[in-house]
């Protein structure tokens, strides 16, 4: 009876997410009050009805209702109570109900944060929200129902796939998810800004803190998936540019350049018809995204199954909200008023180069990506594009950004005195260049890639300390640092920490592929690794073939390892499960192979420097978004004779934030 | 030429360079690192570059696995049921690597033997990649046409 009464709440969400989406924007062109009123009981009455269809969905998970195909599909008996949560998200049907929920429950914050907007703004806004969310509804319904029954129902169920059996999984999707859609927010008030002709620069002020909090979530999932990656896919690498790692990662380059540009927007109100477009960009890459790994017309290595008529439907979608809202953006873009005037020397300057990069790294991301399909249309051939097109001209684009970062505090808006700016951060680079030579010096065969890593990460990250030690020393107490500049600083120490995690551990991993006998002594990175042998051993779900490899130090052993090679009973692929001594300067990586002749196994054994630095930098970076997006500046309204002429005071003020 | 114009001209100027620098670099990174995927078949018939790398896609043919008894030198055929080509590969295979399994492997030509740097099989066992199916039956068609 639950799943018929899931498809029923299903239904009656996209209904009311068709009256979402109509009414209220039909009011606010009118004027007519009641029906803009209705924007925000329909928001909250969709949002029960969909929580009430994940729940029930969660529900015949947790009761494992075998006569529901999709639980069929991605759980068996054997599959333990604490996977089964995620199971919901483990496959199309129900990451798609997942993205669904997170939409509502986004909609349902705006709604209820905004309450200062005006009605009408606030009535365009969820209209959008209601249009995305009534696609998305449409697409499930039509071609992706996860309440489908099997019946007569399934004795047991066949299994969710092993790899997402892992506590990683728990919560990279709801993250990378709660990013993604959260971009939809952005989206929605730049149309509804377009919609209603609202073009002054009130609207930006108001999206800043949720493309803030929706790229700190982004920021987090892709961290998260990085990490998974590490761990599960079982050869020690952290990124692979495969398409599905691209599809998250150009809204998080178009979403990074957002929140800069929407900074220069809403304190300078230039560059506001770019914002407009990044706002759009930002959402419709989410959607291609969504697009990409949905319906598989990309080989990848997560390679789910996926169905042509789904693609077509996403397609169709994709086509109308980029298409729509571009045209709306042509019809209304020549209204939309420039801003202050700015200097060659400025930040707004720094900040247009901030975007025009990330920008351009978006565009060859997708290019790269994009290209076997092209190739594969045009008749050239079935092409891959390699990781080092990426890596080179990501490496290429990312150059000046790193260059760049410390000066952006320093400089002021309008007009910057490039000489106390570059006289502020002379120990940083004096500090970055002596560090460098003395890595260089101390160790015989760091490779450049090292070097540079020390230089850059330091000079990011003493660069942007130094802004804080300036902000202590010049401001007034209790002005020093509001969340915003915090969250700044936090961010950009994050990228310092990032740039130095993977500069050094891509320059000095040690990674041998080798064939171990038991008792077999291999020296790697000044560690001995003795092999003792491979024992089975049972889990809830799987018997896996353990290894046991000491780490010898001298003649002690430093610590044993345990790494598995698991067959599930579901009968599905093995599993290579690595073994990992996590360490803040270092990780121990071991992983099984195959097994050879004489209790031989073939083993991967990895020693990763720094490679924890990449992750921390990622939640450095979310940290700061969140921080930023609590500034308490966000939540006012823009008093009108701030934009015109500003006292001298507050445009100080302004200069330093 | 007024001021403004003669600004104007520099910064387009400026941004017409950056964009064919931009075009130039992608162009040429693309084209480094563009790997095409064959066929046993369409190797056979010399379709693949001679002494770059490239991707072969087809089934590891069956009992066809030997291993090097004292390093991690493996060598397996690949076939896609009309050609076969012996293929080289020192390091572990993945996980999904079975005989009579779909397999992606990059890697030059050596005389008449693959040498291959990289193996990738996929995570769902059920599943053959698109290019590898494509690739089968194109070989199919090009192999069963003559003979009709």
């Amino acid at each position: 009876m639950s799943p018929e009464l899931g498809q029923f709440s299903l239904i009656l969400a996209l209904l009311l997410a068709f009256v979402q989406f109509t009414l209220p924007i039909y009011g606010a062109w009118r004027g007519n009050a009641t029906l803009i009123g209705l924007a925000r009981p329909v928001v909250a009455g969709q949002a029960v009805f969909v929580v009430l269809a994940f729940a029930l969905l969660t529900y015949a998970f947790v009761t494992q209702d075998f006569s529901v195909a999709y639980v069929a599909q991605n759980s068996n008996l054997s599959l333990p109570w604490y996977y089964r949560f995620p199971a919901v998200w483990g496959a199309h049907e129900g990451s798609l109900l997942l993205w669904i929920l997170i939409l509502n429950v986004w909609t349902v914050a705006v709604a209820t944060f905004s309450r200062r907007l005006p009605d009408a703004l606030m009535a365009r806004v969820l209209g959008v929200l209601g249009f995305i969310s009534f696609g998305f509804l449409l697409f499930t319904i039509a071609t992706s129902n996860p309440f489908l029954r099997h019946l007569p129902a399934l004795a047991d169920g066949n299994d969710l796939n092993p790899i997402l059996q892992d506590p990683g999984l728990i919560m990279h999707p709801p993250m990378l998810y709660t990013g993604y859609v959260g971009f939809s927010v952005a989206f929605a008030f730049a149309i509804a800004a377009l919609l209603g002709g609202e073009l002054d620069i009130a609207w930006v002020r108001w999206a800043r803190p949720w493309t803030n909090v929706a790229w700190a979530f982004l920021t987090l999932g892709i961290s998260l998936g990085s990490w998974w990656a590490y761990y599960v896919l079982g050869w020690g690498g952290w990124w692979f540019w495969d398409p599905v790692e691209n599809a998250s990662f150009m809204p998080w380059l178009v979403g990074t350049a957002l929140i800069h540009s929407q900074a220069v927007t809403e304190k300078r109100g230039s560059f506001r018809a770019w914002t407009l477009l990044l706002s759009i960009f930002a959402f419709s890459l989410s959607l291609l995204g969504t697009f990409l790994v949905r319906s598989g017309v990309l080989t990848s290595v997560h390679a789910f199954a996926s169905d042509p008529k789904r693609g077509t439907f996403i397609l169709i979608f994709l086509g109308v909200v980029v298409g729509g809202s571009l045209v709306i953006y042509a019809l209304r873009a020549p209204k939309v008023a420039g801003g202050k005037a700015f200097k060659f020397l400025s930040r707004e300057t720094l900040l247009l180069i901030n975007n025009l990069l990330f920008a351009c790294a978006a565009a060859m991301v997708l290019l790269g990506t994009l290209y076997p399909l092209i190739g594969d249309a045009l008749g050239v051939g079935r092409i891959s594009v390699g990781p080092p097109y990426f890596g080179f001209m990501f490496v290429l684009l990312m150059l000046p950004v790193v260059c760049l970062i410390p000066l952006g505090p320093f400089f002021r808006w309008a007009m910057a005195d490039w000489r106390s700016t570059l006289r502020a951060l002379r120990p940083a680079f004096v500090v970055a260049v002596i560090a460098a030579i003395a890595a260089k010096l101390m160790t015989h065969d760091l490779p450049l890639r090292g070097v540079v890593g020390v230089a850059a990460s330091l000079w990011v990250g003493i660069g942007i300390l130094l802004y804080a030690s300036n902000r202590v020393r010049t401001a007034p107490r209790g002005r020093r640092f509001t969340p915003e500049m915090l969250g700044m600083i936090l961010a950009h120490f994050g990228v310092a920490v990032f740039l130095a995690g993977v500069l050094l551990v891509e320059a000095t991993s040690i990674e041998r592929d080798l064939r171990a006998a038991p008792k077999e002594v291999v020296e790697i990175g000044g560690l001995g690794f003795r092999f003792e042998g491979v024992q089975r051993t049972q889990g809830p779900n799987y018997i896996a073939d353990e290894g046991t490899i000491d780490v010898l130090q001298g003649d002690s052993v430093l610590t044993t390892m345990h790494p598995q090679k698991r067959a599930y009973s579901s009968g599905s692929a093995p599993q290579t499960i690595a073994a990992i001594k996590p360490g803040l300067f270092s990780d121990l990586y071991v992983a099984l192979g195959e097994p050879l002749d004489n209790g031989a196994w073939s083993v991967r054994i990895y020693v990763k420097p720094f490679v924890r630095w990449i992750w921390m930098g990622g939640l450095f970076m979310m940290f700061g978004g969140f921080i930023a997006a609590t500034d308490r500046r966000f939540r006012t309204l823009p008093a009108r004779a701030d934009e015109k002429t500003a006292a001298p005071a507050s445009n100080v003020a302004q200069a330093a934030t | 030429m007024t001021p403004t114009r003669k600004r104007r001209l520099i910064a387009i100027g400026l941004i017409v360079a950056a964009v064919g620098i931009a075009t130039a670099l992608t162009v040429f990174a693309l084209q480094q690192n563009m790997t095409y995927l064959f066929s046993p078949s369409e190797i056979d018939a010399g379709k693949s570059p001679a002494d770059s790398s490239f991707r072969l896609g087809g089934v590891v043919l069956e009992h066809s696995l030997q291993r090097s008894p004292d390093s991690l030198k493996v060598d397996f055929v690949v076939t896609d049921r009309f050609h076969n080509l012996p293929v080289e590969y020192t390091g572990i295979l993945p996980d999904l690597f079975r005989e009579g399994q779909s397999i992606v492997a990059t890697g030059k030509l050596q005389g008449n033997h693959f040498v291959a740097t990289e193996v990738l099989a996929k995570h769902d066992e059920t599943y053959m990649p698109k290019e590898v199916a494509d690739a089968i039956a194109k070989a199919k068609a090009a192999n069963l046409s003559p003979k009709n």
